[in-house]
């Protein structure tokens, strides 16, 4: 008990070390430019189908499972209302993360242990070249950065996807549509998207690589870090969301 | 198989380990070590597997830091370096990883480019194309610049990765296990490959191994890594003319017939 104690304390204080030293580095030169572009194409880019694939299911489930309960009521005409609020205040960071959760940090915690068990990155710090900068600062930046621009796009398809089920059943046109959309939502929403999203990215990127950073030595490491990752990221992503929930509805 | 052409001076003292211990937790790895690595000397350490070798470079590298103990390098105390003066010191160590530690994500070219484009921004492309061509065909490995590591067999993987370090004309050459988990012909060719090294780039070596073959064919002389320490040391014959347990199973495992 003592003991388990003892483990939980020194996993924090490396938590915490870990946190300052990617503070402290992501702002000193050298700045990796490249290193950071190339992560943003291979995190970014080619995430860009899985979610726009995701996001258009989303919608259109959504908009077709939400239809019954508003023609009960006759009030099917509020159906964009109904999505727009519900993809841009909760689905669309939500579904980002959890999707880049599993994609992207099995991928980087798969990436960072297999080099960590093959002595890849002792090798790059031998050879002059700081690691923790290189390897994992310009992961979590690009992640912090892909992540919003994922939710973004994962939002226009969720609502595009929203208007096609509409239009399965109701004549309206994609511009009247919109013009309900964005009368239901103000400035605030889309701060409050972007925010979290910055945050979840933020987060995805940062325990998966603290994940594959520290992943115990040997092959069975890269499985269980790769693993673990997706389980860190979603777990806090989790704990995130319901403390901005909590936070939005004290000042609103 | 006589060694020709290196020459040995045991005036200038390279490396020196002096009184070093190391623990990881109740761990006593290495205790109260002494070692020095003179210039132009291929020093061979042997010692059973999990007795603190690999350790042993870690630390001169900077890699790990010591619980006590100096340890100098090219008359640098690697203790007391800010982290950019222990980056300037590794340029001039190359580290030959036990697997090779390849970047797997990267083609042989890029493999090799790496510590140059890196640490030495001003180059022209044609000259790093150069080197990255002069070192490769040093190693006898030219038709791979284009492969993936994967590609690569463990002996093509370790001369590249050897090819990696001497990129940067190091002065000073750490192996870990060179020969581990090699067939007996390329064992012989990485072992001529060090020797050449050795000779071509002027370089002083540590070569950790358990490979009585490979200590002898390379090694100028040899220490012995018993409990954590350096119990014994000197030429081949020297180390092996002993009846303690701990060291005999290593010369008679080469003669059971
Ligand atoms: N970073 C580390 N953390 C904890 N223990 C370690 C670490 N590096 C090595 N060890 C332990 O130190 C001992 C010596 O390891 P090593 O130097 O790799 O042995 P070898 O002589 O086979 O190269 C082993 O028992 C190993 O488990
Ligand atoms: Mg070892």
């Amino acid at each position: 008990m003592g003991r388990k104690f003892n483990n939980l304390l020194l996993e924090f204080a490396r938590l915490h070390r870990f946190l300052m030293r990617v503070l402290r580095e992501a702002v000193s030169p050298p700045y990796e430019f490249k290193e950071i572009v190339r992560q943003c194409y291979e995190i970014g880019w080619k995430s860009f189908p899985l979610i726009g694939l995701t996001g258009f299911i989303v919608g259109f489930v959504f908009t077709k499972q939400s239809r019954p309960s508003l023609e009960d009521f006759g009030a099917t005409s509020w159906l964009p209302a109904l999505i727009s609020i519900a993809i841009v205040r909760a689905l669309a960071p939500l579904v980002t993360a959890l999707i880049a959760s599993g994609k992207v940090g099995s991928q980087i915690g798969a990436e960072l242990s297999s080099m960590n068990v093959t002595e890849q990155i002792d090798a790059m710090e031998v050879s002059g070249t700081n690691p923790f900068k290189f390897l994992v600062v310009s992961r979590i930046i690009a992640t912090t950065i892909m992540i919003p621009i994922l939710c973004f796009y994962i939002a226009g398809i969720g609502l595009f996807g929203g208007y096609l089920s509409i239009i399965g059943n109701d004549q309206l046109s994609l511009l009247s549509f919109f013009t309900q959309v964005f009368d239901k939502i103000g400035f605030v929403d889309i701060f409050a998207m972007t925010l979290r999203a910055v945050v979840f990215g933020f987060t995805i990127g940062f325990a998966s690589c603290y994940v594959g950073y520290y992943s115990s030595k040997g092959t069975e490491g890269v499985g269980k870090a790769a693993n673990s990752a997706v389980v860190a990221s979603m777990f806090t992503v989790f704990i995130e969301e319901l403390l901005i929930v909590q936070v939005l509805s004290l000042i609103s | 198989m006589a060694k020709v052409g290196n020459v040995i001076n045991y005036e200038d003292c390279v490396i020196h380990v002096d009184n070093v211990s190391k623990s990881f937790g109740d761990l006593h790895v290495l205790r109260n070590v002494d070692l020095k690595l003179y210039n132009g000397e291929n020093l061979v350490v042997l010692g059973r597997s999990g007795t603190g070798k690999s350790v042993l470079i870690k630390l001169i590298s900077g890699l790990l830091k010591p619980d006590t103990g100096d340890i100098t390098v090219l008359g640098q105390r690697v203790n007391d370096l800010t982290e950019k003066e222990l980056m300037q010191l590794r340029l001039r160590i190359g580290f030959s990883f036990q697997n090779s530690a390849l970047y797997d994500s990267m083609t042989v070219r890029e493999n090799l480019e790496f510590p140059l484009v890196r640490n030495k921004r001003n180059l022209t492309r044609a000259e790093i194309d150069r080197e990255v061509e002069d070192v490769l065909d040093g190693v006898g490995l030219l038709q791979a610049l284009n492969q993936m590591p994967s590609e690569l067999s463990g002996g093509q993987k370790k001369r590249i990765g050897i090819a990696r370090t001497l990129i940067l004309r190091p002065d000073i050459m750490l192996y870990d296990e060179p020969t581990a988990g090699l067939d007996p012909i390329t064992c012989l060719d990485i072992n001529g490959l060090i020797n050449e090294v050795q000779e071509r780039y002027k370089t002083s070596s540590i070569i950790i191994t358990h490979d009585l073959a490979c200590a002898k064919m390379v090694g100028d002389r040899m220490v012995m890594l018993l409990d954590g320490k350096f119990e014994r040391q000197g030429t081949f014959e020297e180390i092996f003319d002993t009846d303690d347990t701990r060291v005999k199973p290593f010369y008679d495992y080469n003669f059971i017939v």
